[in-house]
Order: C-alpha cells, then structure tokens, then sequence
C-alpha cells in the first residue's frame, strides 16, 4: 500500500466568533486547507467531520451532508464523526484508512467545534457527555471534576507538587503568543495559575483549557492521486490510531495513567515503524495540566510520575529531549473540543513544513499528535513523517 | 433536552440509583458499578448481579464550582469516587458536609437524596448520596 | 402477648441544619428572648419529606431486622409530599426492596398523619392482611416568611415497623382511641404553597379538645390512669402547649420531658409524636408504658398506649440513636435558611 500524503492544512482562528456559525468555521477551514493545497475542491471525494457536540449546542447534526452542501460538493461521501474531544482524531483516523485502504484518494478530515453559542453551564452540560450520562452526570461530575479525581489521584501516587504540573499551563501560554490562530496570545506566570479561580478543587480556571470556536481541516491524498494533480507533499501521515479504555474512571483500576494511550501510541508507532526517541515534536492533549503530565509518560517520553520532570527542567522545550505543544496546545492555542484533533495534527504538520515560526523546531522530521476524548475514554495517535 | 426530561429512562434505572446494583466478576473477583453483563476489567461474561453494601470510603473527591445546568443550585458541592465495603467504587455526591470537612479516607454512608428534577413540573430523580456516618450503631 | 400489634423496628431521621428562633426574631425586629422554641430543623438542599422518610423507615428495619421484601404495607403520613399527585410510598418502597405484592399509599392529615399512618399498618396486621406494615410519619413543614408558623416548622421523619404481638418487639400496641371533629383551625387549600391558620382558635378548640378528648377517652375505656404511664408524649408545636396539656390531664414533667423536644427541633408535624415516641424508646426499659397523643388539624387525635417489650435491648443499638442525630447540628443564618428552603428565585 502506498503512502498517505498530507497534500493541504487549514485551519481557523480559535476564539469567539460571534459572527460565524458552525458551518462558516467548516467551510473556511475547509478551503483553506485545498487553497493550501492548491486542489479544487471538485477533486475531493470524501470528507470526514469531527464534531462533538453540534446536536446539543446548535440543534444540528448531519454534518457530513450539511458541510458538502455549503462547501458546493454535493454527492460527496461525508458524515460526522464523533469521539467527544477525540472527534477530531477519529476523523484523521478514519481519513487515514480511506486512503490507506485505497477506497479514496483525496479525502477531507475537518474538525469543527461552535462553543459559544452556549452559555457556561449548558457547555458543561454538554462536555460531560463525554462521560457516562447515566452514572457520572447523573451524580453532578463536571467533566473538570473527573480530571480534578485524577489529578489528585497522581499527585498521591506520585508525590508530584501542582506548582510543578501547573507549569505545563505556563509553557503553552509562551508558546501561543507566537501562533497566529491561537486563543491567548499571552504569557501567564505560575503565580498567576495558582492564583486564578479554582474550578474543581486542585484544579485552577488556568490550568484547563478554555472554551472557543474553531475548525482545522486536512486534505490527504494517495500517492496517485496526488501525482495525477501534479502535488509534491512535503508530509506523510505515517501513521493513525485509535484505541479505547472503559468509558468511567470508576471502572479503572488506576486513574494515573490512560490505557488508551499505551494502546493507542503502541499501534501507532509500529506502524509508522519509530519509536518514541525518534519523535521530534509531540502534540499532546493538555486539556488539564495534569494530563498534559500524563500524557508525556503514557506516550513513553517520560517515566511513569516523571512526566512533571521534564516540564520542570526545560525538556519540552525547542531544543529539548521532546519538544512538545509548540504552538500553544489545548491551554492556550485552544480547545474547540471536536475540532482539537485535527489542530493538533495542523500544528504538528507545521513543524515538519518548517512553517512554525518562532516556535520552529529545526530539522524536524517526525512529529505526534496525540487526541484524547473524555477522559481517556477514546484515544487517537497520529504520526506524521517528512516525505524522504 | 429530551434526555433529561425523559421518565421511561429515569424509570428504568430506578432500582440500580435506589439500591445501587452492581456486578461481581466471577473470574477476577471485580465488583463495580452499576450492573453490566461483562466485566470492566478482564471482560468476563461470568458476572452476578448483586446489591451494593452502602458504606464505604471516600477515595478521591473534588469540590464542583462551576456545575453543569441541573446542578446549578447545589453549587459548590463535593463529588467522589467512593470505595465501598467490598472494594466497588462508585461515582457519587456527598451530602450534609461542607467541602473543607472532606478527606481522603473519610468513612461514609450511603442516603436517598435528589439528584436531579425534571423541570419544575417534571419527575424528580433520586439516587444515593453519601454523607460521613452518623451514630455508631446501624450494622446493615 | 396481649395487644393489638407489636412494633419491631422504630426509627428517626432529623436533617443536619438548625437555624435559632432568635435568629428569625431579629430579621423581622422581633422580641429574640421570647420565641416559642430555642432552634428547629431545616433539611438541606437535597432532601425533602420522602428522603426524610427513607431513612427513618431504614433505620427502623435495621432494628426490626426482617428481610424488607416481607413488608407488605407502606403508609406514609405527610402534609408537605413533594408531588401533590404521586404517592412516596412507592419510592419508599422501591428504594428499599420492599416486594411489589403490597398495600402502599400516602396519607394526609396535617400532624396527625404519622400517628394515623401507624394505626392503620396496625390494623392490617392485627387483622391478618399483612405480615409486617411500615408506618412513616415524616415533614418538611414550611411557614410563609414572617408567619408566627416560620419560627416552629421544622423538618423530621420517624418510622416504625409493626408485627402480630411478640415479646421479642420493641413494643406492644395495647390500646388506641381516636378523636376526630371538623375544627378548621389550619389549613392549607389547593395550589397554596404555604398553609393559613387560626391563631389563638388553634388552641383551646382544636389542640387542647382534641387531644383531651382523645387521652381521656383512652384512659377510660382501658382504666389506665396517667400514674400507669411511666412517659408520655405529645403532639408538640412548640414547648407550651405540650406542657400545658401534661399538666391538664394530670401528668408530671418527669413523665413529659424525654418525649418533648420542640424546644430544640421545632415542630416536625406528622413526624412530631412519632419522634417524641422514638426518643422515649431509645431510653425505656422493658415493662414502661408509654402514652402517645397526635394531634392533626382540621382536626383530629389518637391516642396509643404502648407496653416495652424485652426485645428492646437487643434492638435498640442496631440503629443510630435520635441523640445523633439531634447532635449532629450546623447552624445556618437566615439568608442560607432562605436558600435551603428555596425561597431565593434565580
Ligand atoms: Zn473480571
């Protein structure tokens, strides 16, 4: 089978757009994405929308149809994915088999997500649906209370101090200030983490990701495909997975690590053949401090309980073992949550196209992205690779 | 929302919130809850249904400042993990304690309280909430 | 064993939140040395009489130590359900695997409807149509802010289970004489959220009558005199009353004061006696006979007489005592009261 190439990234500002719907953010990022690669739109033969919450926040799903017809590609196949905040790392994943499995051959993964058009406790509401309606929601758990469980279970476990996990909010928010479409454009000291509201108890408003709109899109082709339209892609898709653990931490028998992940990262990297010392610069799904923490262990970057180490001591920086969240990640780029998936893959595409600015890691060649829905309910890995 | 103001679903899950019905694995000895026919962590198909003891500990807990619609008018309240007397853990609201008097480890009881209302019209869900024990008698 | 039934399990709930009659005294600039009880009970955001009941009713099968699925009547006494259509009985009942083969429903008659709910288990039993019956009386009562009501209405449930006549009981049931005429001396009419009353007509024609009535009519068809009983409870809205119509009938304050705790609860209506009942059973010795008189509006009394039976001692501590209960306390302002009792619209 040959390889899928990453022909187009699109992608729109995070924030609140309040004169955009759903369906404007899709189309822009959409476009954007075959304006990059300079495809027509006439050429793409499926598309894949990640979406978490459309039929609760704006009384809409069918967005595969809804997409082409706004798009002007009626008759493509399309349909919405949905893995809460993996929605939009299922869509990659599910672009990934199209082409891979040589059903398609130019295929659009978007991801969407239209946060403000809620009020705040109808979008908590709405976030835990990620969880068990009939078990964790009907007992009152916010889906920042379930990570807050997990925060304490590690720091338990582990000893770690929140002022070193909490510094993972401090380096997105350095990162963002120099990523255009980022949410906040600002630095944020430690001090001014732990001193913001808690929201659930250890967890502070800024160590959780923030609400916004948004949507990024990816065009994959075929090797064929893209040699017919004349295409040069620079990037592979080396490589997506997807694995799943029990929906609910109470079913869990430790809350520290997310089992989604080790499954998940284990399939990705044996397919994209590398291993984790071979990444250049990783994505990961800091939604809350501690599982950006987490996340470094669980994708086998770090120890397990020293995934805050590396924080700490400079590592995830550029020109450190593992440079990771370079554009901001969830904490500061932002979190449109169906829409996160897809980003996180925009931004990893970046590094390799040395289009990341002053967030550039030189010389990159393999980069990870790793999209996590509820709390490690679904998690999807995908592994981009320099064209050789 | 249809789901929250829907009765057969409330209705149907009466019994499991009311008496807290789980499972005990018949092959690696998990209890969990609620009730499913396969085991959440060797995925056995060899479980039993059985009602849950209503004492336990607190494992984790957090306090909810910012609370989804329905639960608006508790806030701030406190949500576990609670480990009952024979090691299921369960997903619940402490009730009749302040936030600053929980800890990890604190022994509870399990209560019927409300959960959630359907409206103010509508049906009202009650389910088990724990609160730290009252008394020393009361062996169930 | 004489009597009509025996009780095998009694049980109490009391919310944990308390607020002073001194404190509702200085929001509406009234006198706080002169309030009709010291504190009352307020249930917390999550209860209400049914929650109140559901505890009550467990504590009283943890002592009656009996499989619940061999109850086979549920009545529940309240005037404040939280469905106006819809009994609590069946929840009750679910929530603790009481079987689907039985008699459940609610009752209402103002305070009197725990005393009555209780009566009536007790004759389904003594008739043979049921093996066990649980009788709940349990409240959340609410006075209109700034009604002379808002300082007493106070929330609490208690529970009893009764059982054909045996000595392994708590207790037998040996007499009961109801007393029932229309005094309309409080109310509460359809749709209203807060009940109206009588004021000084609450008195001396409808708590004061009834209960006398009711006693006096006991004592005479059983022969017992006030000296036979070594406590007595009744009704109490508030510590007045009570003692007032102790001393009426003839009874000392030794007899009166382990069931009279108004002063420091406030009223618990259908729950009240029925309380005043449990707190006696928590101290009483086997072979104490105890009188019980309910009082309910509109109006009516039953009077029980009860004998201790040697199933007491092993029982008893199978259960949180009512002094747990009374103890675990947290005070509350006036502002949190109107939050708890959902008085604040947001
Ligand atoms: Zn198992």
């Amino acid at each position: 089978m040959g390889k899928v190439l990453l022909a187009g990234v699109g992608a729109t500002p995070i924030g609140e757009h309040w004169e955009k719907s759903l369906r404007d953010l899709m189309v822009d990022a959409s476009l954007n994405a075959l304006r990059d690669a300079g495809v027509e739109k006439k050429n793409v033969d499926a598309i894949f929308v990640g979406n978490m919450s459309s039929g609760y926040l704006q009384g809409q799903e069918h967005l595969g149809s809804l997409l082409a017809t706004w798009l002007g590609i009626p008759g493509v196949a399309a349909h919405k994915v949905e893995a809460a905040c993996a929605s939009g790392g299922a869509a990659v994943h599910d672009a990934f088999m199209a082409v891979k499995s040589g059903l398609y051959d130019c295929v659009l993964a978007v991801g969407v997500e239209k946060m403000t058009d809620a009020s705040t406790d109808q979008l908590t509401s709405a976030l835990i649906m990620a969880d068990d309606q009939e078990y964790t929601a009907f007992a009152g758990f916010s889906f920042v209370a379930l990570n807050a469980l997990v925060y304490r279970a590690y720091m338990d476990k582990y000893g770690a101090k929140q002022e070193d996990i909490a510094l993972f909010a401090v380096h997105d928010h350095e990162h963002a200030v120099h990523n255009p479409l980022a949410q906040y454009r600002r630095a944020v000291t430690l001090d001014a983490v732990l001193s913001s509201p808690l929201v659930a108890d250890p967890l502070h408003l800024l160590e959780c990701a923030p609400t916004g709109d948004g949507a990024a899109a990816l065009l994959l082709c075929s090797e064929e495909k893209a040699k017919e339209l004349g295409l040069k892609p620079e990037v592979e898709v080396a490589a997506s997975a997807l694995a799943t653990d029990v929906l609910s931490l109470h079913d869990r028998d430790d809350l520290t690590t997310l089992n989604a992940t080790l499954r998940a990262a284990e399939r990705a990297y044996k397919i994209a053949r590398v291993e984790p010392k071979n990444v250049d610069v990783a994505e990961v799904h800091d939604a809350f401090t501690v599982l950006g923490v987490i996340h470094l262990e669980d994708l086998g970057f770090a120890k397990k309980g020293e995934g805050w180490k590396l924080v700490k001591e400079g590592e995830i920086e550029a020109g450190g073992k593992i440079p990771v969240n370079m554009m901001g990640g969830l904490k500061a780029r932002g979190h449109p949550v169906g829409a996160t998936g897809v980003y996180e893959v925009y931004d990893a595409a970046l590094q390799l196209l040395g289009r990341a600015g002053k967030n550039q890691v030189e010389g990159a060649e393999v980069a990870l992205a790793q999209n996590v829905g509820g709390v490690g309910g679904t998690v999807a890995v995908t592994i981009l690779r320099r064209v050789r | 929302m249809s789901y929250m103001n829907s009765v057969p679903r409330a209705w149907r899950e009466r019994v499991t919130k009311y008496r807290l019905i789980g499972g005990r694995c018949k092959k690696c000895g998990k209890v969990f809850y609620p009730y499913r026919g396969s085991c959440p962590r060797c995925g056995s198909d060899d479980v039993e249904r059985i009602e849950l003891p209503k004492r336990g500990r607190v494992k984790y807990f957090t306090v909810v400042r910012s609370a989804p619609a329905e639960f608006k008018r508790y806030e701030p309240y406190v949500v576990a993990l609670v480990e009952l007397e024979n090691g299921a853990i369960v997903p619940a609201q402490l009730t009749d304690v302040d936030a600053d008097e929980v800890y990890e480890g604190m022994e509870v009881e399990g209560v019927l309280r409300r959960y959630r209302e359907q409206g103010e019209d509508g049906i009202i869900e009650y389910g088990v909430k724990f609160r730290p024990v009252v008394g020393g008698g009361g062996e169930q | 064993m004489n009597g009509i039934a025996s009780i095998i399990g009694y049980g109490a709930y009391l919310p944990r939140y308390r607020i002073k009659a001194a404190e509702i005294a200085r929001v509406y600039g009234r006198n706080p040395s002169s309030t009709p009880i010291k504190e009352k009970t307020v249930p917390g955001l999550d209860e209400d009489s049914l929650t109140h009941a559901y505890e009550a009713a467990l504590n009283a099968l943890r002592r009656a130590e009996i499989d619940p699925s061999e109850i086979e009547v549920v009545f529940v006494g309240s005037e404040s359900p939280p469905y106006a259509v819809k009994p609590s009985a069946t929840i009750i009942a679910e929530a603790l695997g009481i079987t689907p083969k039985l008699y459940a429903v609610d009752m209402e008659f103002a305070c009197r409807a725990g005393t009555t709910a209780l009566l009536s288990a007790v004759g389904l039993v003594h008739a043979g149509l049921a093996r066990y019956g649980l009788a709940i009386g349990t409240d959340t009562a609410q006075g209109r802010p700034g009604d002379a009501l808002e300082y007493t209405a106070a929330a609490g449930a208690a529970a009893f289970i009764v059982s054909k006549p045996r000595s392994d009981a708590v207790a037998t049931i040996e007499a009961a004489y109801s007393y029932v005429t229309d005094t309309p001396d409080f109310w509460r009419r359809e749709g209203q959220r807060f009940p109206r009353h009588g004021a000084r007509f609450t008195g001396e024609p409808a708590y004061f009558a009834h209960i006398i009535g009711a006693a006096k009519g006991l004592m005479e068809e059983t022969g017992l005199k006030p000296s036979d009983f070594r406590y007595v409870v009744f009704h109490q809205p508030n510590v007045k009353f009570p003692t007032r119509v102790a001393k009426r009938l003839g009874f000392t304050k030794e007899q009166l004061e382990r069931g009279l705790l108004s002063g420091i609860i406030g009223n618990t209506y259908a729950a009240a006696s029925p309380i005043g009942l449990v707190n006696v059973l928590d101290a009483a010795e086997p072979g104490d006979r105890i009188l019980i008189v309910s009082f309910g509006s509109g109006a009516g009394s039953d009077a029980i007489s009860l004998v201790v039976e040697d199933g007491i001692t092993e029982r008893r501590p199978k259960a949180p005592l009512l002094s747990s209960y009374i103890e675990r306390s947290k005070e509350i302002d006036y502002a949190l009261y109107l939050r708890f009792r959902g008085f604040i619209c947001r």
